[in-house]
């Protein structure tokens, strides 16, 4: 089953052009898994500030790619944050990790 | 091409590097120059050192975010003109509010439609372009300072009274010097002797806004409110006739023949507003001042006196001014009989 919405992915890569599409998916995969260890150390170190900012990240870059239900875990995981509750977001983490799997794959396989 | 589809400069800012790199590819797909930073710190370092023609920002950034970027363009006069466009995730509207509350011009929502993008940098695009053109035309009539003023607050076509005090100065008997030297000697003369008027002019704060052959209208006290403008105006008089000395003198030199100009000064409440279209405006001034002014500087011929002032004009004038009274002078068009005063150092 695809994790990435088609219509959105499209509409990406007329805006970055064809020919760009394949920069744009390395720099995500590079960096999100970077955003999720930030998130990691920050919830380690009680640091709800970079945590928020890391989810943020997460939850927008998702969006770009049409990445719908990871950038829906980010978004939660953004709003405990800003409302300092990073308690409560470990289970969480470890689902937004799972959900990049698929997305990573998939992604990868778009690539042209 | 459309003028709005021309390519500019773009700063793209934001802490996120998928975000940077898609709106640098977008915006170079568009034709457009594009140069990045990652926070509004570097941000601000680029403004400072390169020219931008629009900015696209993002707000929730580390060292210094889009809040503190917009607050400081807004208190930079070489920033303030450059539109911004905010990109915003979905959920972050409130904040896009204000930011435009706090002066940025428009917003892009993250992930970004095609579409809207290019819509909205050209607009922005255009909004900077009129805003340079705007910039520009103040500056070839007004001083930096009465240009900036008008930038910060706007103008309006529509006139309003003003109590303003209106200059004229000629030269005399311009026709037989320009009669009894080249063409080309005659215009570098022109020059030579705008550049010393108008220094004069706008070191005293007045606004030079028609220029005729070898006569010319400043006004002091418009646009821009100006206290004491009749002071103002009469100080700048008596400094283009020493800056005017100086000139003759270098003219002597040359064996080059000595300009004479005549100056009339009138102070009252007069009817000031750009007149034209948006394409091509001048300041204008009209009213019974400007009348009594280019009167008053027409009689400076008959009284051999080079600056001449209307009543208005000659009250509360500092101590080291020298008024003479010259009389009432009936002049066409008038009913009532205007009191001339000589002025001089």
């Amino acid at each position: 089953m695809s994790v990435i919405d088609r219509a959105t992915f499209d509409e990406l890569k007329e805006i970055s052009g064809e020919d760009f599409i394949n920069e744009l998916i390395d720099t995500f995969l590079e960096d999100a898994p970077k955003l999720i260890e930030e998130m990691k150390v920050a919830l380690d170190m009680n640091n709800a500030d970079t945590f928020r900012r890391a989810a943020h990240s997460m939850k927008s870059n998702a969006a770009t790619f049409g990445a719908g239900q990871l950038s829906a875990l980010a978004k939660e995981l953004e709003m405990l944050g800003r409302e300092n509750k990073l308690l409560e977001t470990a289970g969480k983490l470890r689902a937004l990790e799972d959900a990049f799997v698929p997305v990573h794959d998939e992604l990868r396989n778009l690539k042209s | 091409m459309k003028s709005s589809h021309a390519p500019g400069q773009m700063l793209v800012v934001d802490d996120n590097r998928v975000n940077r790199l898609l709106l640098t590819r977008a915006l170079q797909q568009h034709g457009h120059r594009v140069s990045n930073a990652e926070n509004g710190r570097i941000a601000m370092e680029m403004l400072r050192s390169e020219r931008f023609d629009v900015l696209l920002l993002d707000i929730d950034m580390p060292e210094m975010n889009g809040f503190e970027v917009l607050e400081a363009l807004l208190v930079d006069s070489n920033l303030r003109d450059i539109p911004v466009v905010m990109t915003s995730a979905s959920d972050e509207l409130d904040r896009v509010v204000k930011c435009i509350e706090m002066g940025a011009d428009d917003y892009l929502v993250k992930p970004l439609n095609p579409i809207l993008l290019r819509a909205r940098v050209n607009a922005s695009l255009e909004k900077k372009r009129l805003r340079d053109e705007q910039r520009k035309l103040f500056h070839t009539f007004a001083t930096p300072e009465v240009a900036e003023q008008l930038l910060r607050e706007g103008f309006t076509l529509g006139g309003k009274f003003v109590t303003a005090s209106v200059m004229f100065a000629d030269i005399r008997s311009f026709t037989s010097i320009s009669e009894n030297q080249n063409p080309a000697d005659t215009i570098e003369m022109l020059n030579e002797y705008f550049a010393l008027m108008f220094d004069a002019i706008t070191s005293h704060h007045g606004t030079v806004n028609q220029m005729e052959g070898d006569g010319f209208m400043a006004i002091f006290g418009a646009p821009v409110q100006l206290e004491n403008h009749h002071r103002h105006a009469v100080h700048a008089a008596l400094e283009m006739i020493e800056l005017l000395k100086v000139f003759n003198e270098q003219r002597a030199v040359r064996k080059k023949s000595e300009l004479q100009v005549g100056i009339g000064i009138a102070t009252g409440s007069v009817i000031a507003g750009f007149t034209g279209t948006e394409h091509r405006a001048t300041y204008t001034c009209v009213g019974d001042a400007v009348n009594v002014a280019a009167r008053i500087e027409n009689h400076t011929k008959v009284s051999g006196r080079p600056i001449l002032i209307d009543q208005s004009t000659s009250e509360g004038l500092s101590e080291d001014v020298k008024i003479e009274i010259l009389g009432p002078v009936m002049f066409k068009g008038k009913k009532q009989p205007v009191q001339i005063f000589a002025v001089s150092k």
